[in-house]
């Protein structure tokens, strides 16, 4: 039977949590009470009809991506098809690459309409879209593996970066990669974009062939999933540091790519303890810690 | 697409299909022997929300705020996920005060960075599992060391500045994860050189080379002749209770002497120490009580044919009595393997019944250095002192510690007392572990405390962002005025 989806407010009071399906949103926006109740009423009422909207078409967006192939007809399908346009000719990826980032984009974007708020994010599972409004910043704090948290940086994003997406991907998250990447942290313009690039990125943390890396096709474990018989990664074992350095090399110099591009801001890969980043300059408040760089808090952004 | 353990999730308009054992692409619904099954939602709306949090001050800290200890009507706060202030010389994140029986307390609450800290383990066997001194690793890397043996239990010692940022970069990351893992209470793979491989786990039974030990002996064989002697009395001629340590035979030992039993021309390998008591008889290792052997007759020369008689009955059996084997001597003096007799039977069973199970314990031991002192007052020293002077009690995660005497505030503790996933971790790597100062309101102000940093309990408690968990039975209320500290007349 259908669940309908769940609309509600966390213990805090403070923050909104979405739910339907494989979407699972947390929303908190910060202004004026009325303006954050509109924001929040707004979000609601729209994330009711997102799942519906995406499952309508949900076959062509598990199919790759090609320049000029039929392109889908949902405003947030369409932001998904946007964002993996870019890659769509180097690399084999589908719109679903961007579905969370997305629908992140879609959810905020309803409450900025709805209401004037000084800041806001909308973080479905991890690929975050973010409103700052002139002066307003966002600390957002980087995490290594969801299931044991580590921060392994830290980046304050103000209203003068160009940032407004953040996005993650490795092979321990919930979709699935082909690289070995523990995380891969991308800042970009839009949150989509950022989910996509994240992707990409990932994807490019790798050692091919190597015979600690346990993959198997995508479809064995769900028959549904979009990558169909590419091989996605199950488990790494332990590399060695020049290892390590190879595959974070070959993400560096796509992340690079990205950047140069204009497709990215910021990037920062991480492998089995070890760090790699890009594009730090631009977005001149992350810091990646060499040791104590930051003071420890136990709360995470996993961004 | 649809093949025979694959079924059709309806709970949402994706329409995932599932594998047996698997999840469909929320991780909410998944595959259960055919059956379509919801996991617990809290579970996964938990992990979004570790997903992602913006990073605020840490007293609206969500994830894993992992702390209140409530004890109707009281609560103390503990460390768990309370945030830290290093290397700022700052109070620490939160100073509590309550009242107690009338006292005002205050509760110093803190997570400390320990890169100078350890686990020591106690692994419950017999079974030789190293030469002393060897390397412990971990995922091939070393993480300690095999130290002493004491009555029963291997003594390792894992962690320790050296390991953690004296050795190699993946030696640092993989001891701090090994560190951890045992902490909170995870399953560790440890290989020694030259030895076991095992694994361990806080309060369960160790695993020896894949075999999982299951008791303690009861004591060492020597040991268990005076036990049982009384037992076998008239039932047995001859017993050997082997055993790596010291192996004791009834007929020679004291126990057997003052029951009257006489010689039975028994002649021993090994090294004798005292009447009925046999040092080295075997090389040690993962078979009879803590020895290489299987045979247990290899450990038996020529019987004295002065002495010995045809038919004398022999009971062998381990510290344990895990391995046993009965036999009587033919005519020619050799031993002849035999069913073991009922009546001896039940002093094998008896053995194993006074084995108490074995286990792996898992202390954490660090020390609070200077900077966490800084947190809980201008003059860390005088911390130290007082804790010395038990007006302060030091707790982890509210469970009670052991303060090792000499300078510094060194403390071991169990971590089965400590609430779950207590202990975290920095990529320095260090480990992060809870630790509360609690003592009177005057004596916190006497040492120099942050006092204008006390708020009151209840303004923490209003924080709904807070994890309760319940107090463990087992261990002394931390408020409590006579748990360890001198109440300060």
């Amino acid at each position: 039977m259908r669940e309908r989806a769940v609309i509600r407010m966390l213990p805090d009071g403070r923050r909104l949590h979405l739910h339907d399906g494989p979407m699972d949103l947390i929303v908190e926006a910060f202004g004026a009470e009325e303006c954050v109740h509109a924001a929040y009423a707004a979000a609601s009422a729209r994330f009711a009809h997102v799942l519906d909207e995406l499952c309508g078409e949900l076959a062509l967006l598990r199919r790759q991506a090609r320049a000029g192939g039929e392109a889908p007809r949902g405003i947030v399908a369409r932001r998904m098809w946007d964002a993996v346009a870019p890659f769509a000719e180097a690399s084999f990826i589908t719109p679903m690459a961007a579905v969370a980032g997305a629908v992140s984009e879609e959810i905020l974007g309803t409450m900025i309409f709805a209401a004037p708020l000084a800041r806001a994010y909308v973080n479905d599972g991890g690929d975050i879209a973010l409103h700052l409004e002139s002066g307003e910043e966002f600390s957002v704090a980087l995490i290594d593996r969801p299931e044991e948290p580590s921060l392994f940086g830290k980046a304050v994003i103000r209203a003068v970066n160009p940032v407004r997406g953040i996005a993650t991907s490795g092979w321990r998250g919930r979709s699935f990669s082909l690289g070995i990447a523990d995380a891969v942290t991308i800042l970009a313009g839009t949150a989509a974009g950022a989910d996509a690039a994240a992707t990409i990125v990932a994807n490019a943390v790798d050692l091919p062939g190597h015979p600690a890396i346990a993959r198997i096709a995508a479809r064995e474990i769900q028959p549904d999933s979009d990558l169909r018989e590419i091989p996605v990664t199950r488990a790494v074992g332990p590399l060695r540091q020049d290892e390590i350095d190879e595959a974070l090399a070959r993400g560096l110099a796509k992340a690079e790519k990205l950047a140069a591009s204009g497709l990215i801001c910021a990037a920062a890969l991480h492998l089995q303890g070890e760090t790699v980043s890009t594009g730090v300059s631009e977005v001149s408040a992350l810091r990646l810690p060499t040791s104590w760089d930051f003071p420890l808090e136990r709360s995470h952004l996993h961004a | 697409m649809a093949e025979a353990d694959t079924i059709r999730c309806d709970a949402c308009p994706v329409l995932c299909h599932i594998k047996e054992g698997r999840t469909g692409a929320c991780d909410r619904y998944a595959n259960h022997a055919g059956q379509l099954v919801r996991l617990d939602p809290h579970v996964v709306l938990e992990r979004a929300v570790s997903h992602g949090e913006p990073v605020v001050p840490f007293l609206e800290a969500s994830r894993e705020w992992d702390g209140t200890m409530v004890r109707t009507p009281e609560t103390f706060v503990t460390a768990i996920g309370a945030g830290t202030t290093y290397p700022d010389y700052k109070p620490a994140p939160f100073i509590i005060s309550s009242k107690v029986d009338g006292a005002d307390m205050v509760t110093v609450v803190t997570e400390g960075i320990f890169s100078y800290c350890g686990v020591k383990l106690k692994i419950d066997t017999d079974r030789f599992l190293g030469p002393e001194q060897n390397l412990v690793r971990a995922q091939d890397e070393p993480v300690g060391h095999v130290t002493t043996s004491e009555y029963g239990s291997q003594m390792l010692s894992l962690g320790g500045v050296h390991h953690l940022t004296g050795g190699g970069k993946r030696e640092g990351r993989v001891t701090c994860e090994t560190l951890l893992d045992l902490c909170n209470g995870k399953a560790v793979e440890l290989a020694i050189d030259a030895g076991a491989k095992l694994v361990a786990q806080a309060g369960r039974p160790p695993i020896v080379n894949e075999a999982r030990e299951e008791r303690m002996r009861v004591g060492c064989g020597s040991a268990t002749i005076g036990m049982f002697a009384k037992q076998w009395f008239g039932k047995v001629d001859e017993v050997v209770v082997v055993d790596d340590h010291i192996t004791g035979v009834l007929s020679e030992h004291q126990a057997g002497k003052m029951l009257g039993i006489a010689a039975t021309g028994i002649k021993m390998k090994g090294r004798r120490s005292t009447p009925g008591r046999y040092f080295q008889v075997a090389e040690p290792g993962t078979a009879w009580g803590g020895t290489n052997i299987t045979d247990p007759l290899s450990i038996l020369s020529e019987w004295n044919p002065k002495v010995a008689w045809a038919g004398l009955r022999l009971l062998m059996v381990s510290t344990t009595g895990e391995h046993y084997a009965y036999f009587e001597l033919n005519e020619a003096l050799q031993p002849v393997e035999k069913d073991l007799p009922a009546t001896l039977a039940e002093s094998v069973e008896r053995i194993a019944e006074n084995c108490e199970p074995a286990l792996v314990s898992v202390l954490f031991m660090g020390g609070a250095g200077g900077s966490l002192r800084a947190g809980v007052t201008e003059n860390p020293v005088r911390l130290t002192r007082s804790v010395r002077a038990a007006l302060t009690r030091v707790t982890c995660g509210g469970a009670p510690v052991y303060v090792w005497p000499g300078g510094g505030i060194t403390f071991m503790v169990d971590v089965t007392r400590v609430p779950e996933n207590a202990f975290g971790y920095v990529p320095t790597p260090a480990l992060v572990a809870p630790i509360e100062f609690t003592m009177k309101l005057a004596d916190y102000a006497t040492l120099g405390g942050h006092v204008d940093s006390v708020r009151p309990l209840d303004s923490i408690l209003r924080d709904e962002n807070r994890r309760r968990t319940a107090h463990k039975a087992e261990n002394p209320w931390p408020l409590a005025p006579d748990a360890n500290t001198k109440a300060a007349k």
